[in-house]
């Protein structure tokens, strides 16, 4: 099955666009599921280190120079398609940290417990809340996870556990 | 009667942006829109837009809004009408509305039409059941007036409309049982579609409503699979629980004005539907009258507001405004063009195509 059969990218997409080993293991790095062209370039213009690469065509797909890439986070929060996230495999022992895009209310609290999905809406396991930044109205917010190394990859959406409390999100 | 170099009717990105072009040229512009405030479908598009840095990719549709409402605003040879709604174009040059409960005559030297598209229906039994909504519609009752439209819903389309209401109904609280789409693959945009699967919703293609249950209100749905030809497959049908059914089934170009204003129209399925013949300046076959944004064609919004931004440069250089008009022009017609090279645009090179070849 195809990303525009699912909605979900193939292994084969993942594996492809995720850092090599040597990157993650230097600390946090961006990762760009960014798989079809479409006329989109706000991440060029949002990393101010030049890590993403100018775009000959506006529908080209972005080009990382990994080695310019510390992982900041400012394109997680920029891309329109919420489709950038950063990981780093350095965070602490077995544990690893996630960095994604989250426009849900209500936000989650730094030291919560989410439920950590993967690219289906499965649940895969939990994660610890580190951080929320843009936290502004209109801001894409960024919460900032801590979860077993093993799930960095396979990760890429939270359930905060009140909303179902709440009984607002189906 | 007052009179205007320029009058735009409707206040979307494609109007705003004909609006400022023209005025910032020195022409005087007069914006007619039918709503309470300008945007057009800006005001409820809550998530951010692509496109260029030029488009203002990147920002929400709402903030958009705002940022060319305000542009708009600090021009001093500008007049919006609001609460007005266009009613005929004749050929000395008028332009009939209806504002404040009066019948108003505006004379327009250039006319600009940028009255945008209006969502498609879909034949099913119970189709006019109350909780039936266009897709926009309940986009509008939750991101505008901040009405939930119901507790669960079956999104039908999987085009970024459907995808991104979808999403949005998720983040107002509302359960969103799945989205079915007759194709056999997804017609939005990818990351829009990865956005709702990460969240849990499911995706169906092939798949389309056989019927709506209910007697009073939508109690239920009935989808089937289809075949290749989108006919329903007896024997695959499966009930989906649910209280609203969003129908996001594609946009038809509001095209009323321009029929009766004498513009050649030409039906161009790619488009959305019967649109006027347009040159790449977007002047119609009737001389001072332009064209801009999803009434000219349904594409994306940041495509409205450079057709928008071409008809009021077009507009205002018709009447010896704006000297620049050929750098300029040019300008907008290369940025369109390069919005439009990508696969996702396969459908609207198509469909311009046919509209090249129906000019006289």
């Amino acid at each position: 099955m195809t990303l525009a059969e699912t909605g979900i990218p193939t292994a084969e997409q993942v594996e492809g666009c995720y850092p090599p080993a040597a990157v993650r293991a230097r600390g946090p790095v961006a990762v760009f599921e960014c798989f079809q062209r479409i006329p989109c370039d706000p991440c060029y213009w949002a990393c101010p280190r030049g890590a993403v690469l100018e775009f000959q065509d506006i529908n080209d797909l972005p080009v990382v120079d990994w080695t310019k890439c510390n992982g900041c986070g400012l394109c997680v929060a920029r891309c329109p398609g919420l489709a950038v996230f950063v990981v780093d495999e350095t965070y602490a022992p077995g544990e690893g940290l996630l960095k994604l895009p989250h426009e849900f209310l209500p936000l989650p609290e730094e030291g919560e417990i989410v439920d950590a999905l993967d690219r289906g809406g499965s649940k895969v396991g939990q994660a610890r809340v580190v951080r929320v930044v843009g936290k502004r109205r209109g801001d894409t917010p960024v919460v900032w996870i801590a979860l077993d190394k093993n799930l960095l990859r396979d990760v890429r959406a939270i359930r905060v556990r009140r909303e179902e409390a709440g009984g607002l999100c189906g | 009667m007052t009179a205007y170099d320029v009058v735009v009717v409707g206040g979307g990105p494609a109007g705003l942006c004909a609006a400022i072009t023209a005025a910032e040229y020195g022409a005087s512009t007069c914006l007619v829109d039918r709503q309470d405030s300008l945007g057009g479908q800006l005001v409820k598009q809550t998530h951010k837009f692509f496109g260029s840095k030029d488009e203002l990719a990147g920002t929400r549709g709402i903030e958009i809004a705002r940022v060319l409402s305000e542009r708009l605003a600090r021009l001093n040879n500008t007049t919006v009408l609001l609460e007005a709604t266009a009613l005929g174009y004749y050929s000395d040059n008028v332009l009939a509305v209806e504002h404040g409960g009066a019948f108003k005559k505006i004379q327009a030297s250039s006319l600009i039409v940028a009255t945008g598209a209006s969502e498609r229906m879909l034949a099913f039994p119970n189709n006019d059941l109350p909780g039936v909504y266009g897709a926009g519609a309940a986009q509008t009752l939750m991101n505008l007036h901040g009405v939930r439209p119901g507790k669960t819903v079956l999104m039908v389309g999987a085009g970024n409309i459907g995808l991104i209401v979808s999403y949005q109904l998720r983040q107002a609280g509302v359960s969103v049982a799945a989205v079915v789409e007759a194709a056999p693959v997804i017609g939005g945009y990818a990351v829009h579609a990865s956005k709702i699967r990460r969240i849990g919703i499911p995706v169906l293609t092939r798949h389309s409503v056989k019927e709506v249950l209910g007697r009073e209100a939508v109690e239920g749905v009935v989808v089937w699979r289809v075949d290749a030809s989108w006919q329903g497959i007896p024997g695959t049908e499966s009930l989906i629980d649910c209280d609203v059914v969003c129908l996001a089934t594609g946009l038809t170009p509001l095209v009323e004005i321009l029929w009766q204003a004498g513009c050649r129209m030409t039906r161009v399925p790619e488009l959305g539907g019967h649109v006027p013949v347009s040159d790449e300046n977007m002047q119609t076959t009737v001389p001072g009258v332009f064209v801009a944004g999803d009434a000219a064609g349904v594409e994306e919004a940041s495509a409205a507001m450079l057709t928008g931004r071409l008809a009021g440069l077009s507009a205002a250089h018709r009447l010896g405004f704006c000297p620049e008009y050929g750098p300029l022009s040019a300008r907008a017609r290369r940025g369109l063009a390069s919005l439009r090279t990508g696969p996702t645009s396969d459908k609207i090179r198509a469909g311009l195509q046919k509209l090249k070849e129906a000019l006289p």
